[in-house]
């Protein structure tokens, strides 16, 4: 019987240099940026497309922040090395922390939402100083308490509206407003955090994740590092959660909903950790088909899981590395 | 003159006392030798030092001011390097960029020149110029493979070269020379002495005696956390606690 193997044979200009290539034809420029310039086109066209359907326009809006959610996490925990499920704290922080600039303060929008971003920020990492020292499950643990805490402490002192939250916050002045603010949030952040590991002190985040006793071995204080990673995402988060409360003009105890620290964790297991990109693939896939099985009524639940544990069982490489290898190299049956 | 003298360093783990009250000092430029048994506390010598571990009682003065109970990485920062035991690259980084961190440190940014590396970018340069010094073939692609899929030989090498990188006064050596054969060793003792020639001082913690003795001026020996004996290496090997603890007392 003859026996075969599948080859696999790298692509245009990725050959087997692992990956330190020159670019120098337009063509291969095209390949380069090709995947890249089709994603920020596709998102800024996204809402034109979606003049029809108001509704859908809505959960673009959703789905960028959580966005910015996976590419947080997926900063933190496949870069530095802190697994964080933190999403609904810093949501819900940047939340009130607008609500509070905006109704309580009467700063305008477009000021609020940094303001809230920066403060959010550091009051979230003042928080999490205290654990930066804990390692894998035992500081994830602490980031899904503390949402948990914001929660109780606001209903029982009943301050900043209690249960029934702030009312009141400014809307976006128009619609389009209100769609790009998120979008071009998203494609700063996610390009901006690719830049950020392709620089020395990426390098050197990644190396904390490695083996942060060699970091230390070589002059670095590694307890500043992962303060300073968790503020940028902590911030990113923040900011997320300034937006949402703009959009529903309102911050209540929802914005601590479990939901914003799950889903990113399940878009970056989709979508393959450690690029960023593949954790803003899983959230397009994850926030849209949630809302499209609202169709299924109760069944909603039963078939997002059999998808989700579909995409984990065959795909559990992630899909970006799955698109990535398809894009960078082909297959052949060769003899042996 | 000494550049690093460690005074009655003593530390327990438990019930075990891993060191008792030991005392050395290495001057300017020297290569020192620590030996020793397995579990005689070499190794936690080290880190009590480098700021891995904090010693509980003894003062250790570098270049005259105490810097017992400072943080690792303020330790470093000061001058002094360390290899580890067991060899810790950056695993998911290829073998220059293991050097970037390094280089990106406030010591290393501080000094700049030659090895100190400069902006972003230089540095990349400077890490391969480092590679190249310690063995590492420039012109082939062992620079730039990942640091998961290099041979034991070139991790030792990888070990020490990240030392170099933050341009320290003083490195201590854990057991570079184990787990290579005769031939890598031979090719690392050269730079050894070129690294003592640039006014490096070494402190190397061996097992392969023989290498050591050949680099080493002056050499320690430990035995159970107590310092047994000190002094040239044809002295330590005379002594009869040396011979002892290598080789064991016979019973009458």
């Amino acid at each position: 019987m003859e026996v075969r193997r599948k080859e696999r044979i790298d692509r245009g200009i990725k050959v087997r240099s692992e990956g330190i290539y020159c670019v120098s034809s337009p063509k291969e420029m095209l390949y380069v940026a090709g995947p890249r310039l089709l994603l920020i086109a596709g998102l800024l066209l996204l809402p034109l497309v979606l003049e029809m359907a108001p509704y859908w326009k809505r959960v673009v809006n959703i789905m960028c922040v959580y966005g910015l959610l996976a590419i947080s996490f997926d900063f933190l925990a496949n870069v530095v090395g802190l697994v964080c499920l933190g999403g609904a704290m810093f949501i819900g922080v940047g939340g009130y922390m607008t609500a509070i600039f905006n109704v309580y303060l009467h700063c305008p929008v477009f000021l609020a939402i940094p303001l809230a971003g920066l403060s959010g920020a550091l009051i979230c990492t003042v928080l999490l100083l205290p654990c930066l020292a804990l390692r894998g499950v035992y500081f994830a643990i602490v980031t899904l308490m503390y949402p948990l805490l914001f929660t109780r402490i606001i209903e029982a002192l009943n301050i900043l509206g209690g249960t029934n939250g702030i009312t009141g916050l400014d809307s976006f002045p128009n619609p389009y407003l209100e769609n790009y603010v998120i979008i071009v949030l998203l494609l700063i952040f996610l390009f901006g955090l690719r830049r950020l590991m392709d620089e020395d002190i990426g390098l050197v985040l990644r190396g904390v994740k490695d083996n942060d006793q060699s970091v230390r071995a070589s002059g670095i204080n590694v307890a500043h590092l992962k303060a300073l990673a968790v503020f940028i995402t902590s911030f990113i988060g923040c900011l997320g959660g300034a937006y949402l409360a703009h959009l529903y003009m309102w911050a209540g105890l929802s914005l601590f909903a479990l939901d914003f620290s799950i889903i990113p964790i399940a878009a970056v297991t989709i979508g393959g950790g450690g690029s960023m990109m593949g954790a803003v693939i899983g959230t397009f896939i994850l926030v849209p088909l949630s809302e499209f099985l609202r169709f299924f009524g109760t069944f909603r639940i039963v078939i997002y899981c059999l998808i989700l544990t579909g995409f984990i069982v065959f795909r559990s490489e992630g899909l970006l590395t799955y698109f990535a290898r398809k894009y960078d190299q082909f297959e052949r049956w060769a003899k042996i | 003159m000494s550049i690093l003298s460690v005074e009655n360093v003593s530390k327990t783990f438990g019930g075990l006392k891993a060191l008792m009250s030991v005392s050395f000092s290495v001057k300017q430029g020297e290569i020192y030798g620590i030996i020793g048994p397995n579990g005689s506390g070499k190794t936690t010598l080290i880190n009590c030092i480098t700021g891995f571990i904090k010693p509980e009682a003894g003062k250790v003065y570098f270049r005259g001011s105490n810097i017992k109970g400072w943080p690792a990485h303020k330790i470093a920062r000061a001058g002094i390097a360390r290899t580890f035991q067991v060899m810790r690259p950056y695993y998911s980084l290829p073998a220059y960029k293991n050097l970037i961190i390094p280089l990106w440190s406030p010591r290393a940014r501080a000094i700049g020149g030659w090895r100190g590396g400069g902006r972003h970018g230089d540095r990349d340069t400077v890490a391969v110029d480092i590679l190249e010094e310690i063995g590492f073939e420039r012109d082939s692609r062992v620079p730039y493979k990942m640091a998961s899929t290099l041979p034991t030989g070139y991790l030792k090498r990888l070990e020490l070269a990240r030392c170099i990188a933050l341009r320290p006064e003083i490195i201590f050596c854990d057991e570079v020379f184990s787990g290579l054969s005769a031939s890598e060793v031979a090719g690392m003792v050269p730079l050894i002495e070129k690294l003592k020639m640039e006014g490096i001082t070494l402190i190397m913690v061996e097992h392969r005696l023989k290498e050591l003795f050949k680099v080493a001026d002056r050499v320690m020996a430990l035995q159970f956390g107590e310092k047994i004996a000190e002094g040239h290496y044809t002295e330590v090997i005379a002594d009869p606690r040396v011979k002892e603890a290598y080789l064991g007392s016979e019973e009458v």
